[in-house]
């Protein structure tokens, strides 16, 4: 059994690994809530969920789980995909409207360049094969919140295609064994957000925002590489780090610049794949893993109990723990894709393609988006076990907590310490307080150059490690 | 008429006209109230006594000189409005926005700062075009129900602003430009100005079947219809239509107008309300090709709020003047030459290859060989995009919403149902139909297909050395009201844009000249196709064509003639006109 088991700490965070000890209490488990559905492997699922998915009892039919997921991170950039209007979290509602974004008519979409760079660098950094030349399409739909009765996305000819997203998490009795897997992407492609409604039930009205509406998004596909709630989620906080890193997405889940739609079946090994169920806009790594798991089992009883899986959209009652089908009362979407015909095709160049005497502000080039790309996460990582001699495991962690990397990196700036001892510290002592605390690295009481001063104390042996350990709260 | 539609080639079928219309009408006789088209050797002798009937570059210079000023012009344009209202070419008259404008412009000339050629003249807006604090109806109740008022400006209409032109008003159309025929809108019907001309009330005397005059009144043609009447009612100089298959080359065609459909993407349609992005070009409707050619100078141009429009700069359209034609290869495509084709149409079309050919031209036989095919490629590709683009009409963000609460569902449905007309909601529900997922390659990618057929018989045309082509623009002149309702309306649009949509498809520059009146002393249009943004090379063509023809002033004195003070200007007795 390869699957490794993982744990996800510290409910309420965003933490998707944590390696420390300290935390393991915090054993991800089974999808809870509706259990009462769940009759097979009871004592086993509730401890390790994963294994059990795909390795029942002996006697029983094995089966599989295949996890797709797509996933749409919101583009970091000043203004929307195809207007004007400022791209602002939290700004009062219908504040950040353009014509374009009301539908107005007789308005065109005009495409924004540090969206297709953003698209571009993402595409890069996950190692897709860029598209020289991309389309835009319409999507048709009728929704309150769409404003136009359709999305411009990029349905037939995206801007990226064929990539890989690598994710590791450490497994193993101490879980110092780093495991490698990798997801295929299949395509990154641009497309508009939506507003947003707000469902007022007493006077049954439902109030429409704009701000987001053309909002640019990346929608990344990853093909169904993944086998359980947990791979699912470490994915995606690779992707989020990645997105981070290259500062084309600020992908924080809380605020829906991240959000997961995640494409689920179950089949027996060998056989064909199950019919899929789609659960959609999950909003946490958590609440990612938990629906992918509990949407995984109830697929399992459900095809044990003789039943059968639609092919259907469903939604996480998070507050429930479980999967519960969407509303759709006309059956099957048919959204009616066409060419949007205001938009010309979307060429990009690279150093050999690219006109000559070209106006640098028209034009694209990958070749130049390529030098520009910045130190992606896994080579953070790998610096940090290398120059700090640190475990693989340790240095996941520091990437993973927000800030946490930072702080430890201030530390080391201006301590003598060894840096296993400040690893050691940073992760141990410092984190294990803030979990405590529910805290985030950068509401910690300490400073960085306080832990640093406490670790100079203790190098020079002017203090004893157990006092130090006692005490350090007390240095801000 | 000797022309066998089985056998004979078009080329040898051009014969003269032996009798009947009045294809050239003797300056002497065009003297009497309005003057002549464009200046030059045979139109600058300026004996006439109005301003109204003149060209717009001849009331520019007018205006430059002090005989005019930009608050009469106004004023009297407004006057005639009024008079002519039971025309219904106008939706909206923005009587006190023009009248604001014109004071203004007062103030540039006085001050001897005009804004260029269109400063101080009034000009007519189609009610499809966005226009900032003017209601903005596209002839729809989805519109119109809560009164939409746009809060900007299309380009084209800001162009025109910023060059000093007067906005009179917003013009009637087919609903959302569905139609041929402009009768198909919330506001009535458009009536075409030539019905209550003398040149077609003589005709009409000599046959003398005591008809009731009032219900005769013609149509326009359309969708435009509302524009090309007002220009052809004299109530402005120029004004903007839309052309997604014909739209402003057909009415021009009706009502002995120049309408002009440029290639697409040199005008911006940013604030045009859609009909068909990839076809729709903004369209110029003027009393002679000069007038289109200045209008289209301001007009054309790269903008930024347009993705589709050229990047490259665009040169100030200047017509050189063409005096020798010999050098210049003229098509004749014979596709065009259908049996729904009235003779008089064929005639003519025949009498102007005839007259390039005399004057040196050469004149070939072209094929089009895939035009069959375009009627339903374009019903395809039309009803295909405006089910997408009428989509944003739900009732929520703007216009019409009804009364219905149940769900949103159920007030999306209502208010469509309500707001959209028949043949809106006829061409949703058949472009929603092509646009399904098991429809769309059999549909829409085959219909894309065929357009890129019917694009690459134009480039193979002229890739063999032909500078433009001549065709007819319509396929008789204009037909009583009463006749054309008795088709529907998605007939007709098929009908009547069979010569003007493949331009449409193609994206090419198209022109239709006036040439000269039918034996019913009605206006008969004929097309000039160019190349693809070689707009000023085909105008200069028209422009040669349309000062051979000398295609006559519609003499609207009997309507007018209780407010024949309208037309005078005393001040006028010498406008020198530079050219």
């Amino acid at each position: 059994m390869a699957a490794p088991m993982l744990r996800l700490c510290c409910p309420g965070r965003r933490w998707a690994l944590a390696c420390i000890d300290g935390c393991s209490r915090h054993r991800r488990g089974a999808p809870n809530g509706c259990t009462s559905s769940r009759k097979r492997g009871q004592s086993s699922v509730a401890q390790q969920p994963f294994i059990t998915a795909q390795k029942p009892r002996k006697g029983e039919h094995e089966w599989a789980a295949v996890v797709g997921l797509e996933i749409h991170a919101q583009i970091s950039s000043k203004s929307k995909l195809f207007s004007g209007s400022q791209v602002h979290f939290a700004a009062p509602p219908n504040s950040l409207v353009s014509f374009f974004d009301a539908s107005l008519p007789g308005t065109l979409p005009v495409l924004n360049r540090r969206c297709v760079e953003a698209a571009v660098m993402t595409g890069l950094a996950l190692n897709c094969r860029i598209n020289k030349k991309s389309l835009f399409d319409r999507k048709h739909y009728f929704y309150a919140d769409l404003p136009a009765g359709y999305q411009i996305t990029q349905q037939r000819l995206p801007i990226a295609v064929n990539g890989s997203l690598v994710y590791s998490f450490c497994a193993g009795k101490n879980r110092s064994q780093v495991i490698n897997k990798t997801a295929r992407v299949k395509q990154i492609q641009l497309e508009q957000d939506s507003g947003k409604s707000l469902h007022d039930d007493l006077r049954s009205q439902t109030l429409i925002d704009l701000n987001r509406a053309g909002v640019g998004l990346l929608e990344v596909v990853l093909e169904p590489d993944m086998s359980c709630g947990e791979e699912a989620a470490t994915a995606v906080r690779e992707l989020q780090l990645i997105l981070q890193a290259l500062g084309t997405s600020q992908a924080n889940m809380a605020e829906g610049q991240l959000r997961v739609d995640a494409n689920i079946s179950v089949h027996h090994p060998g056989e064909p794949l199950g019919v899929r169920t789609e659960v959609k806009n999950l909003n946490s790594a958590r609440f990612l893993a938990k629906a992918i798991d509990y949407e995984i089992q109830r697929q399992i009883n459900e095809l044990e109990n003789g039943g059968e899986i639609l092919n259907e959209t469903r939604s996480f009652d998070s507050k429930l723990g479980c999967t519960i089908p969407m509303r759709d009362k006309e059956g099957k979407q048919d959204y009616r894709f066409m060419p949007e015909p205001n938009l010309p095709p979307l060429l990009l160049y690279d150093t050999e393609s690219l006109p000559a005497g070209a106006d640098p502000q028209q034009v694209i080039d990958i070749d130049r988006i390529r030098e520009q790309l910045p130190e992606l996460p896994s080579v953070t990582r790998e610096k940090l076990v290398q120059q700090y001699g640190m475990l693989p495991e340790h240095s996941f962690t520091l990437l993973n907590e927000v800030g946490l990397l930072e702080f430890f990196q201030n530390v080391m700036k201006e301590t003598r310490a060894e840096p296993k001892k400040v690893t050691s510290w940073v992760l141990n002592t410092l984190l294990g307080f803030l979990k405590q605390q529910n805290l985030a690295v950068s509401e910690s009481p300490v400073t960085p150059s306080a832990l640093a001063e406490l670790l100079n104390l203790l190098d020079r042996k002017a203090i004893s490690s157990s006092a130090a350990k006692q005490n350090w709260k007390r240095f801000r | 008429m000797q022309f066998d539609q089985s056998k004979c080639s078009v080329l040898k079928g051009f014969v003269t006209i032996k009798d009947g219309c009045a294809h050239v009408v003797p300056a002497a006789a065009v003297d009497l109230y309005f003057c002549s088209v464009s200046p030059g050797p045979c139109g600058g002798r300026l004996s006439t006594r109005t301003m109204l009937g003149r060209t717009l570059r001849e009331v520019s210079a007018a205006l430059k000189q002090g005989h005019i000023t930009p608050t009469e012009l106004c004023q009297k344009c407004l006057s005639i409005i009024k008079k002519t209202k039971f025309l219904n070419a106008y939706i909206t008259v923005s009587e006190e926005v023009a009248l604001k404008q014109a004071e203004e412009s007062e103030k540039r000339y006085k001050k001897g700062h005009s804004l260029g050629d269109l400063d101080g003249i009034p000009i007519a807006v189609k009610d499809n075009f966005s226009t900032s604090g003017i209601e903005t109806t596209c002839a729809s109740n989805m519109l119109r129900g809560k009164g939409y008022v746009p809060p900007y400006n299309a380009t084209v209409v800001q162009k025109l602003l910023d060059q000093g032109a007067l906005l009179m008003g917003k013009t009637n159309l087919d609903e959302f430009a569905m139609g041929s025929g402009s009768t198909d809108g919330v506001f009535g019907p458009v009536k075409n100005p030539w019905s209550y001309s003398k040149q077609y009330r003589e005709k009409r005397k000599q046959k003398s079947h005591c008809e009731n005059e009032d219900s005769n009144w013609l149509i326009t043609g359309g969708s435009s219809g509302g524009s090309a009447a007002a220009v052809s009612a004299f109530t402005c100089f120029a004004a903007l239509g839309s052309d997604t298959g014909g739209s402003t080359r057909n009415p021009a065609a009706h009502c002995g107008l120049v309408g002009l459909k440029p290639s697409y993407g040199l005008v911006s349609r940013h604030g045009l309300i859609p009909l068909v992005n990839s076809m729709d070009v903004p369209g110029i409707l003027t009393r002679c090709v000069d007038d289109a050619a200045i209008v289209l100078g301001v007009l054309a141009g790269h903008d930024p709020k347009d993705s589709t429009t050229i990047q490259d700069p665009v040169k100030p359209f200047v017509l050189p003047s063409l005096t020798d034609v010999s050098k210049l290869c003229i098509g004749i495509p014979k596709e065009y030459l259908t049996p729904e084709l009235s003779s008089e149409v064929r005639s003519l079309w025949s009498k102007a290859a005839n007259l390039f050919e005399s004057e040196g031209a050469k004149v070939i036989e072209v094929s089009l060989p895939h035009t069959s095919y375009s009627i339903v490629c374009y019903h395809v590709l039309c009803t295909s995009e405006v089910a997408s683009n009428m989509a944003r009409f739900d009732g929520l963000e703007y216009g019409h919403r009804c009364d219905i609460d149940v769900s949103t569902e159920a007030m999306y449905a209502a208010t469509r149902r309500e707001g959209f007309n028949d043949v809106v909601r006829g061409r949703i529900l058949s472009g929603n139909f092509f646009l399904l997922k098991e429809n769309y390659e059999n549909y829409f990618v085959k219909a894309q297909k065929v357009r890129r057929l019917i694009a690459n018989d134009f480039v193979t045309v002229f890739n063999s050395g032909v500078d433009v082509l001549l065709t007819p623009t319509t396929l008789s002149e204009a037909v009583p009201y009463t006749e054309f309702i008795k088709e529907d309306n998605r007939t007709r649009s098929a009908q009547d844009d069979i010569f003007t949509q493949a331009a449409n498809m193609a994206g090419l520059p198209a022109v239709s000249v006036p040439m000269a009146l039918s034996n019913q002393g009605l206006p008969i249009g004929l097309q000039f196709i160019g190349r693809a943004f070689c707009d000023q090379e085909l105008l200069t063509i028209a422009r040669w064509f349309e000062k051979q023809v000398q295609f006559p002033v519609i003499q609207l004195q009997e309507l007018m003639d209780d407010c024949s003070s309208v037309f005078e200007n005393e001040k006028l007795a010498s406008v020198s006109l530079k050219q």
